[in-house]
């Protein structure tokens, strides 16, 4: 790769070992995709995911000298403080979530703790060159937005913050945003839950080819575009999509496929929905838990949920995941103190995917959303997955 | 009579390892496998409730959101239950990261006859730094 005299000097270890190894690894990358040379990047999202592999890179760094020039937001781990209110922590899982926290402030890191920063804090424009690791993230910042990130790593995405730069391939060239497969969807989109399961199944037919989706409604909720990248990205590796007449680079369809005609296309049924939905599921009975906010809720999703258990009790406890912003607006707007009237909470900064959740293990939950059955496969819990409005409808009752 | 045969491929991660080969028809998450045995625990995967400690994984595709892959590959390592080496055929950012972060060897753009050639128990070597694989039949 050709390199900039500052980037070799990065490189060389002018800016200390740490910088030296992000530049490193990045190099490695740009050589495995043949990239000529180093873009600038003017925004990054870091996974932090709080488990041994994160902490373990992000302290090389740290020890290394290294400083992020371009300071990424990060995903959630866990909320220790509100976990230490309602269960135990063991003693290595709080020193492990301490230490994460202590080497991503130590690096410059924003402490957004938030999985959604594309609706907040970390917004591109169109066509801004990014470095955005986190499944739900990348086919926002590409798809919605019309911005650019590779499907990074949380270490790759770490490795451009530091250095301020990305190897230019994959998705920052706009030939490689072409439209691969034409996705006729004459399923029924009726609500927020059928795009999650658009997202999931979509990649069983399509591969990893970027889909253009032609047939959906015209004026989607961020929520909706949220639970299709997610999902997305869950069931395959998609981190770029187009809908016809609604993201930005399809305008039309022969502007989905950058003027060529679309080579293969597939077709997405009411009933391929109906198995996708099958297969994911729990077959139900009755529920011990119910866990939203994989991705974070938003503030109009909490007040869904506030809104379908206010003046009730809920069977079985109740928490949806959520920025601190989020539980901010929570708070101001009241939904807060109807959710815990009603046996609920809000769980703030803080991913499903974390210890801190051991009190649930071996039990079976309800929840929207596929991503977050899928993830807690290693934590040996089981979901029932519907849509929001029956998720919760079952947690007031305690079974389905 | 030990056969001996040696197939082109490009290089990701660099180094140089050896071990059983063993294919997987379906896209791999290196987190949906226990970390303590190498044993795949992903529901209705092809590899479900099979090993690939030791082994040279060949999977078409790297699957799983941007932490995974390098949180179960870390995990595996620590516990010595890590493959040997990766082929793949399309490689994603994720995983391609991961492997040189973990210094796990892994190669693409293998000769379409490598698939037909080698087969789950087979000897490999996987040179990523000379773009070789050698296959040594049983």
């Amino acid at each position: 790769m050709k390199l900039t005299k500052e980037e070799q000097a990065m490189l060389d270890g002018k800016y200390g070992p740490g910088t030296a190894l992000a530049m490193k690894i990045q190099v490695a990358i740009g050589e495995a995709y043949n990239a000529e040379k180093m873009v600038a990047v003017s925004r990054t999202h870091v996974a932090l995911s709080n488990q041994e592999a994160d902490l373990w890179f992000v302290e090389k760094l740290v020890a290394g000298g290294a400083v992020c020039r371009v300071s990424p937001t990060v995903n959630p781990g866990f909320n220790l403080e509100y976990f230490q209110g309602i269960t135990t922590i063991a003693p290595e899982d709080e020193a492990i979530i301490k230490r994460t926290r202590e080497a991503y402030r130590k690096i410059g890191a924003t402490l957004t703790y938030n999985c959604t920063p594309y609706l907040e804090k970390n917004v591109p424009r169109f066509g801004e060159i990014t470095s955005y690791s986190e499944s739900s993230a990348t086919p926002f910042i590409n798809s919605v937005y019309g911005a650019r990130t590779n499907r990074e790593a949380a270490q790759s995405a770490l490795c451009a913050a530091v250095t301020g730069v990305a190897p230019l391939y994959g998705y920052l060239l706009d030939e490689n945003r072409r439209g691969q497969i034409l996705v006729e969807v004459e399923a029924d989109i009726k609500n927020d839950f059928d795009y999650q399961l658009l997202g999931y199944v979509t990649p069983k037919k399509t591969g990893f080819k970027i889909p253009v989706f032609s047939g959906m409604p015209l004026n989607p909720k961020p929520e909706a575009l949220m639970n299709l990248g997610a999902q997305l990205n869950t069931g395959g590796n998609v981190a770029l999509y187009h809908i016809v007449g609604v993201t930005p680079e399809a305008k039309t369809l022969e502007d989905a496929f950058q003027g060529e005609k679309p080579a293969e296309m597939v077709t997405i049924t009411n009933q391929d929905l109906k198995e996708m939905h099958e297969a994911l599921t729990d077959k139900g009975g009755k529920i011990d838990f119910a866990l939203f906010g994989c991705p974070h809720f938003t503030i109009n999703q909490v007040a869904t949920v506030a809104k379908l258990v206010e003046g009730k009790k809920l069977a079985v406890p109740l928490w949806i995941m959520t920025s601190s912003l989020t539980t901010e607006l929570a708070k101001r707007m009241g939904y807060l103190d109807i959710l815990r009237a009603a046996g609920g909470d809000l769980a703030q900064d803080t991913c499903m995917d974390q210890p801190c959740w051991h009190f649930l293990y071996g039990k079976k939950g309800v929840t929207d959303s596929p991503k977050c059955a899928y993830y807690t496969r290693r934590r040996d819990m089981s979901f029932v997955i519907r849509s929001l409005e029956e998720s919760v409808e079952i947690a007031l009752r305690g079974e389905c | 009579m030990l056969v001996e045969q040696v197939f082109s491929c490009h290089k990701i991660s660099e180094g140089k390892a050896s071990g059983e080969v063993l294919f997987s028809t379906d896209d791999f998450c290196f987190y949906l496998v226990d970390p303590k045995t190498g044993i795949v625990i992903e529901k209705n995967h092809c590899l479900e409730g099979r090993s690939i400690a030791g082994k040279v994984l060949v999977f078409p595709n790297g699957k799983g959101s941007s932490v995974v892959q390098a949180d179960g590959m870390y995990q595996l390592k620590m516990n010595g239950t890590e493959p040997k080496a990766l082929i793949i055929k399309n490689p994603d950012t994720t995983l391609v990261a991961s492997a040189i972060i973990m210094e796990t060897p892994m190669v693409d753009r293998v000769e379409d006859s490598f698939y037909t050639a080698a087969q789950d128990g087979d000897y490999v070597e996987v040179d990523a730094d000379k773009g070789t694989i050698t296959v040594r039949k049983k």
